[in-house]
């Protein structure tokens, strides 16, 4: 790397006597140099700009009763009145109740549970065993969220159900249970649905950190007399705690919008008090009864607070642990 | 006295080794068991599958279920369109994330940091479902097959996964083939992505994955098209068809033929028929993903 940047950086120095002339010709001159770079990126960054920039400016919808046969020009601006109205909507706090409950019971057992997974794999003796479980784990991301909907809601049915069959059989339960008509639990099954597709999956980067832990740390601690549950926590959880912090502030980021595939295809109508999430509220809104500067408005909501949170998860891990992704 | 320790850790050592191996055996099982349940479902005849009981076994072995979905044109057109989203997503989105990363991996590209970060910054923020959907309208995206793959193209992510492979490649192979007189393209093409195949497989793989298991571009820009639809879309409403009103709301006639409640092993069956193919891949590009996730984890 160093060679060619090195080179580059004297070229341009060494023609620009007069800097703010010089330079600008000088920007050029490298553009044609790296005409080839040029060509390889700038098609993508004007795509990036049509699909992910452009929807930003979209959002001026949500400061107008936007009416799709207009031009921008001719829409009629309404100032906050849509937030206002979302703000007055009870069914808005319900569905922000829900998306906060389901994505901080996602956080907690997505996060916990596939470092435990991955410590404990960790400690498997037996090389094709522990390849073997490491294969299987990852089956589940690899299916779709509709396959999975379809799989949890056959495993948890009435009739014929495993789950409320071994229930049956341990004599816990005297009547089969059906889990997917009742509200109480879908945030529960939500959240284990998740678990059981991504667990694996997620383990990979702790799996990846902990194979980098200095091999010695262990046998010192052995020698030390350390069990091995010492062992995990003194030496494998801080040997990966900067891999931690970052997928934490990562997901903290996404608190809020945790998406809605797996909310769509697990719901039913008879649930929808407790399943509906900020994505479905806005697509029920904006698109299927078509108010889309409503719509507009909850999305947009949501951006924001994704953003403000990303920003403050990521200014708390500096100031505490000194890890930040930015 | 040490020999004693000695001899207590190896016991406690052992006691966990065999909890570790249960649990660990047990997590296979409860995630094997479901496919394996699905699989032993769509074997069995339909009408004896109302009687339950059916685990890892079929207890009236057929094949009909298999050929009754594989007349159902939904599925076939189902298919052909799957199929063609995700060569032609995959190879395209292969292609931008690739050439996106060789440019940003160039540390005398003048215009790496501007791109870098306008690249970066579309993971943490987007405009939101409503927004992006009048933007397809305007595009006049909606309603066509190239709905499923153009917004898709570029995605921040692979690039990064990519670019730190790039980053970890003796860099002397490049500056010798500019000594040769070879331009910036040049060496992309002969020298970068040939020696970039195992993650270019990684990113092959999470972009095939993603096109064939995506339903909801379907379901929301091309539900009421028949020509257009796809697998995960064509399972959605075959499920659905006992889960009375679970959101189809822009069911088409198609879907309310389909609706009509299909047997248990008929669904298992369209189930099995989806996943099948990914299962047959992922076990072999396994090494392959593993590094390529944790060059993601580090960069991204």
């Amino acid at each position: 790397m160093k060679t060619l940047s090195a080179q580059a950086d004297t070229r341009n120095v060494s023609v620009t006597p007069n800097p703010q002339k010089k330079r600008k010709k000088g920007f050029w001159r490298t553009v044609v140099r790296q005409r080839y770079l040029y060509l390889m990126s700038v098609p993508f960054v004007i795509w990036l700009f049509v699909f992910n920039y452009l929807p930003i400016w979209g959002w001026t919808m949500a400061f107008q009763n936007y009416k799709p046969a207009k031009s921008f020009f001719d829409q009629k601006w309404v100032g906050m009145k849509n937030f206002v109205d979302l703000f007055q909507d009870e069914r808005f706090y319900l569905v922000l109740r829900n998306t906060l409950a389901m994505s901080v019971m996602g956080l907690i057992a997505g996060f916990v549970i596939p470092i435990a997974f991955a410590i404990f794999l960790n400690e498997l003796r037996g090389k094709f065993f522990k390849r073997t479980v490491q294969t299987v784990s990852y089956l589940p991301h690899f299916v779709s969220w509709v396959v999975v909907a379809g799989i949890i809601t056959k495993m948890l049915s009435r009739d014929g159900g495993v789950v409320n069959e071994i229930l049956l059989a341990l004599h816990i339960i005297d009547e089969p249970i059906q889990f997917m008509a009742k509200g109480q639990w879908f945030w529960g099954i939500v959240t284990v649905s998740d678990v059981w597709k991504e667990t694996g999956w997620n383990a990979i980067i702790y799996l990846a950190a902990i194979a980098g832990i200095d091999g010695e740390l262990y046998e010192a601690a052995r020698v030390d007399g350390a069990g091995r549950f010492r062992q995990m926590w003194n030496i494998t959880l801080p040997g990966i705690r900067t891999t931690i912090s970052v997928l934490l502030i990562m997901s903290i980021g996404h608190l809020i919008g945790i998406g809605f595939e797996k909310q769509f295809q697990l719901s039913n109508s008879l649930v929808t008090d407790y399943s509906e999430v900020l994505d479905l509220y806005a697509l029920k809104y904006g698109i299927n009864i078509g108010r889309f500067s409503y719509g507009t408005a909850i999305s947009m909501f949501t951006s924001v607070v994704s953003i403000i949170l990303l920003l403050a998860a990521n200014g708390i891990m500096k100031k505490t642990t000194k890890e930040s992704i930015m | 006295m040490a020999s004693s320790k000695a001899f207590n850790a190896t016991k406690a050592d052992k006691i966990f080794d065999i909890i570790n191996f249960i649990i660990m055996a047990l997590i296979m099982v409860v995630t094997l068991y479901p496919f394996l349940n699905v699989l032993a479902i769509s074997l069995n005849d339909s009408t004896d599958t109302v009687r339950g009981g059916i685990y890892i076994w079929p207890r009236e072995f057929t094949w009909e279920n298999y050929k009754t979905i594989f007349s159902y044109t939904g599925l076939i057109v189902g298919f052909k369109n799957t199929i063609y989203r995700t060569i032609i997503g995959t190879v395209l989105g292969l292609i931008s994330s690739s050439m996106l990363a060789y440019t940003l991996s160039r540390q005398d590209f003048a215009s790496r940091k501007f791109v870098s970060t306008f690249l970066a910054l579309t993971m943490y923020f987007s405009g939101g479902l409503v927004p992006t959907y009048m933007l397809m309208r305007h595009l006049d995206l909606i309603g066509t097959f190239w709905i499923y793959i153009l917004p898709g193209i570029v995605s921040a992510f692979n690039v990064f996964v990519i670019r730190s492979f790039i980053d970890g490649l003796p860099y002397a192979l490049q500056e010798s083939a500019t000594l040769d007189g070879a331009n910036d393209f040049k060496i992309y093409y002969k020298i970068i992505l040939p020696l970039c195949k195992p993650v270019l497989a990684t990113i092959a793989l999470f972009l095939a994955v993603g096109q064939w298991n995506s339903w909801f571009d379907n379901y929301l820009y091309n539900g009421n098209k028949p020509h257009l639809t796809t697998l995960q879309y064509e399972l959605m409403k075959v499920l659905a068809s006992t889960n009375q009103g679970s959101g189809m709301a822009n069911a088409n006639d198609l879907a309310n033929q389909m609706a009509q409640v299909s047997p248990e092993s008929i669904k298992m069956a369209i189930t099995i028929v989806v996943t099948l193919p990914i299962l047959f891949v992922y076990p072999f590009l396994q090494r392959y993903f593993v590094s390529g996730m944790t060059l993601g984890a580090v960069k991204a």
